[in-house]
């Protein structure tokens, strides 16, 4: 197989299975919580269902509120598929490294944030007031914790930090779990989840994500849904490639990827399965005290910075 | 065919006379049209001297004006080679804007002076290659910009602005005389080239880089010397304002380079010299977005985003300094590299949002976000610049703000170790307030473009606004069009930009960052980092133009119909988040910083539940305008008024003044 081609399965595959996982989370949960839930295709039929209908729109809605829905959904995938999940050396990945990848997230998040100003709700503000304002304190705890991960590798290029990863010797390394524990605050947190925002819920005053794609429907929802979905599964991918990159294949043989589609398989599993605990365990933070949340994983990079210099320099 | 300095000379010359043109011009027609004409061949020479300036080599040239015993010494080389094309790249746009954005105008000519004369005085700061000359435009911009400031001068608000403005320029002139004067101690000579060679101790070069550094970051706006900024450049005309903002401050950051980089060189840095502007720069880009977000004033906003991106430049531009300190001559130009990419970058966009904000404002007649919305819809191009610029001062690909902090973020990244692991850790700390920053300004012009684009107008002006004339919409696409191409093919434009690091650092970077072709940018190998721009944004219109064909079956179109309200028939404009409630949460969080003033106010008639009238003041101070500004300007005021008496006295006092001056005069030098 010819890597380009395995490029392609692997950005479809993040594309068809996003929802699976989203499936996957709601049921674990289900299951946690002594519920029956829906199986794990059931997020595959709202979009189906979604998909078929009609698109009502306000009556003053401008173009920024008919386009979002698909900048944000290809911007999210654009990120996606830069991201290696089976295979490590991927032609696109040089297009972006992880910098350009958190940029291309927060380019999806303006446009959903105007989307939601667009209408002139108060709803809709609310969501994206509040929206950019964690993501702003969300964002330097990313870098920070993928600095981290960079100045081993002195490369923020995701193919030659997980070969970096790959070829050294297992060692525990202070630095990285400080990384990876801030790493998935700011997952959990960028993705809505509890303890953050609850996906679930629709018309409450806590929510965010939500707020801001109150008035979609039809189409223009299902994609940003399933940008949604896409987006944890970018999450889960980075982290797995980041923290946990073995098995991942270095030549496009067949073997090779059908091994690494397993054990991809398996890592995502595992991290939706501690979400869903997370989720289940916790209970939704006070507005406010999602910044101290947020910094709070600032710090912890920020200390693995710290203990890589002190640490791990030179050893 | 012209050398790029007769070129530059000639782009003086045409400033020159652009400023004359008023004794000859006087029907405010006609005079807008000469200064708008003149202006714009004045910036098209600029890109042009630039643009050979880089590619050819300058050359220098003695002229026989000034003191006796000092000619005019100027000189085009690559550093000011690049600044020429900075000013020219915006002084067109902003020069075709004006020709609108003047329309109307009755008084006219003290505008049809003064600009010219600013940018003749930005011009000439440029092209001088000695401190007697650089001085002397250095004031002849000043003077003209605050002439400027006080164009509406009968506003008891722009006068007030006008001699805070007045007096922070003389107050860096000072310190900028200052850092001359040492080096002119070091050297002997007024002439740059022989202070370039001269060797000086490194106590008397900290001096200098320290009146140098406070001098320009009082001028560039750095804080907390920054007060005068968001004052000054919102009640100046937006064209004015553009160019201020775009141009005038990256003549200071100039001015920083061409001291502390070119005169004096890397050889002299010190290890806190690059620690400092590193702090410098973190902390302005830090709080002056943070103060930006809590404006209503639009062009305030603005002013304190060029605080938050004069930061950026300072990051890249400590960053460079301190590997240029610890032996890394290539990181160092990556980093300085990054630091004139994000000026030409902040140039491009942030003339083209006081271009915006100009449209705005001529359109509605307002300056303040809290009385617009929904302009998207009467002013649909200038909305599409606007957010053109938006998104490239949000860092957000494929523009050009993107490309810019991420060199720096790679300069950051890639630093080696460097002296102590607290010095190493301090790279990417602050790199993280970069990214803190980016991801403010995104949150901020989402407010921006929300509020004031975008929901239900907040009141009649707004709902009866009107888009702008053809030639505003084309001194703002100008821009708009350079800050897309500036995003996309970074690799073909900093080769052009190498003549610098390889004057100043002596080594250069077209190799590394041109080794993969066009598509890929990669500062240092492709290991390393690359970014692809062009391939990312074509992606994305694939994906983009896919998604939309595949989930629209035929014949389904969208119905539009009247907001659901939750059964409430009048939705009022005033329900709408505005500009105070988005930045609310932000406020909350950083309330130790702001400390905002509440004052809240409610009248009501039996209970007080039921209240007629609500009122909600929220005010922010800045801190350096209270602790820094005011005490200047009272000490100020205060010594004027003890010497006025000294200055109203008879002939035989001023007779005793002219003595004890020549007395003095004749002690000092014999």
């Amino acid at each position: 197989m010819s890597s380009a081609f395995v490029q392609m399965l692997q950005a479809v595959l993040l594309l068809l299975l996003a929802p699976l996982a989203t499936g996957f989370v709601a049921t674990c949960k289900a299951r946690l919580q002594n519920r029956r839930g829906a199986d794990v295709m059931q997020p595959w039929r709202n979009l189906r269902k979604l998909f078929g209908k009609e698109v009502v729109m306000a009556a003053h809605a401008s173009w920024i509120f008919r386009t979002a829905p698909y900048v944000v959904f290809t911007a999210t995938v654009m990120a996606a598929s830069v991201v290696p999940a089976l295979l490590v050396d991927t032609p696109l990945s040089l297009t972006a490294d992880v910098i350009a990848l958190v940029a291309l997230l927060a380019l999806a998040r303006f446009f959903l944030a105007l989307a939601g100003m667009d209408i002139g709700t108060a709803f809709g503000g609310m969501g994206a007031s509040r929206e950019m304002t964690f993501a702003a304190l969300a964002e330097p705890a990313m870098l920070m914790s993928i600095f981290v991960l960079s100045l081993g590798a002195h490369s923020t290029n995701l193919t030659t930090m997980i070969n970096h990863t790959l070829n050294s010797p297992f060692a525990l390394h202070p630095s990285l779990a400080f990384a990876m524990v801030a790493m998935l605050m700011i997952a959990v947190a960028e993705n809505g989840r509890i303890p953050i925002d609850n996906p679930g819920t629709h018309l409450e005053l806590t929510m965010i994500h939500e707020a801001m794609i109150l008035e979609y429907s039809g189409r223009h929802l299902a994609l940003m849904e399933w940008a949604a979905m896409v987006k944890l599964m970018l999450f889960a991918t980075l982290i797995a490639d980041l923290f946990m990159p073995w098995g991942m294949t270095t030549d496009a043989s067949l073997v090779g990827v059908a091994v690494a589609f397993a054990l991809w398989i398996a890592k995502l599993a595992g991290l939706l399965l501690a979400l869903a605990v997370i989720e289940t365990s916790l209970a939704k933070l006070r507005l406010f005290e999602v910044p101290e949340y947020l910094s709070g994983a600032f710090v912890i990079a920020f200390l693995g910075l710290l203990s890589y210099y002190m640490l791990e320099v030179g050893a | 065919m012209m050398s790029a300095l007769n070129l530059a000379l000639s782009a003086c010359g045409l400033a020159l006379a652009a400023a004359l043109a008023p004794s000859l011009v006087h029907r405010p027609d006609m005079q807008r049209t000469t200064l708008s004409l003149l202006l714009a061949l004045t910036g098209l020479l600029a890109i042009l001297a630039g643009m050979a300036g880089l590619l050819y080599g300058g050359g220098d040239i003695v002229l026989p004006l000034g003191l006796p015993w000092l000619p005019m010494h100027l000189r085009l080389d690559a550093l000011a080679s690049f600044f020429y094309l900075v000013i020219g790249a915006l002084l067109l746009p902003v020069a075709i804007y004006s020709q609108g954005y003047l329309r109307g105008e009755s008084h006219l000519t003290p505008l049809a002076i003064f600009l010219p004369l600013f940018v003749l005085g930005m011009l000439g700061i440029l092209a001088s290659d000695d401190a007697f000359t650089f001085m002397l435009f250095w004031e002849l911009m000043s003077i003209s910009s605050f002439f400027l400031v006080t164009f509406k001068h009968q506003h008891a608000e722009n006068r007030k602005a006008g001699f805070i403005y007045i007096l922070m320029a003389h107050m860096a002139g000072l310190l900028i005389l200052g850092s001359f004067a040492v080096l002119y101690a070091a050297s002997g000579s007024f002439e740059f080239s022989a202070m370039r060679q001269a060797e000086i101790s490194p106590f008397w070069a900290s001096v200098a880089f320290l009146l140098a550094g406070f001098g320009f970051g009082t001028k560039a706006g750095v804080v907390p010397l920054h007060g005068w900024l968001p004052e000054a450049h919102p009640v100046a005309p937006s064209n004015v304002s553009a160019l201020m903002s775009g141009i005038m401050l990256k003549v200071a950051i100039f001015g920083f380079i061409r001291v502390v980089w070119d005169l004096m060189g890397p050889g002299d840095f010190q290890w806190w010299w690059g620690t400092l502007v590193l702090a410098a720069g973190s902390g302005s880009a830090v709080s002056g977005v943070l103060l930006a977000l809590q404006q209503h004033d639009l062009k305030r906003l603005l002013a304190y985003h060029s605080i938050e991106n004069i930061g950026i430049i300072l990051i890249g531009l400590g960053l460079g300094m301190l590997l240029a300190h610890f032996g890394h001559p290539m990181l160092a130009a990556l980093g300085l590299i990054a630091a004139l990419y994000h000026t030409i970058n902040h140039a491009l966009f942030k003339g083209l949002l006081f271009m915006g904000a100009g449209a705005i404002l001529h359109s509605t007649g307002s300056r303040d976000m809290e009385s617009m919305g929904g302009l998207i819809h009467r002013m649909p191009w200038t909305a599409v610049f606007f957010l053109v610029a938006c998104l490239s001062i949000s860092a957000l690909p494929p523009f050009n703000g993107f490309v810019s902090e991420w060199l720096t973020f790679q300069t950051a990244l890639l630093a080696p170790q460097l002296g102590g692991a607290l010095l190493t850790a301090i790279v990417p700390f602050s790199a993280a307030m970069l990214a803190l920053a980016g991801a403010l300004a995104a949150a901020c012009f989402v407010k921006v473009f929300g509020v004031v684009f975008l929901g239900h107008a907040r009141s009649e002006a707004a709902a009866h606004a009107h888009e702008v004339d053809n030639w505003m919409k084309l001194g703002m696409a100008i821009p708009a069009v350079l800050c897309l191409a500036l995003g996309l093919l970074p690799v073909l434009f900093i080769p052009l930009m190498d003549a610098v690091p390889q004057s100043l650092l002596q080594v250069s970077l077209a190799g590394s960052v041109h080794a993969h072709g066009w598509l890929w940018l990669t500062p240092v190998t492709a290991a390393h980092s690359s970014y692809s721009a062009p391939i990312a944004l074509a992606g994305m219109l694939v994906l983009g133009g896919l998604a939309f064909w595949l989930t629209h079956p035929k014949g389904t179109s969208i119905r539009r119909n009247v907001l659901w309200s939750c059964g409430n028939p009048h939705i009022h404009a005033r329900m709408q988040y505005n500009a105070t409630s988005f930045s609310q949460p932000l406020r909350r969080i950083f309330a130790p910083i702001y400390r905002p003033e509440v004052h809240a106010h409610s009248e009501h008639s039996r209970h007080k539940v039921l209240a007629n009238q609500v009122l909600y003041v929220v005010h922010v101070a800045d801190l350096g305008v209270k602790y820094i500004y005011q005490p200047i300007g009272r000490f100020t005021l205060f010594t004027a008024k003890l010497l006025q008496h000294e200055h109203q006295r008879g002939i035989h006092a001023y007779l005793a003044y002219t003595f004890i001056t020549i007395l003095f005069l004749l002690a000092v030098y014999i």
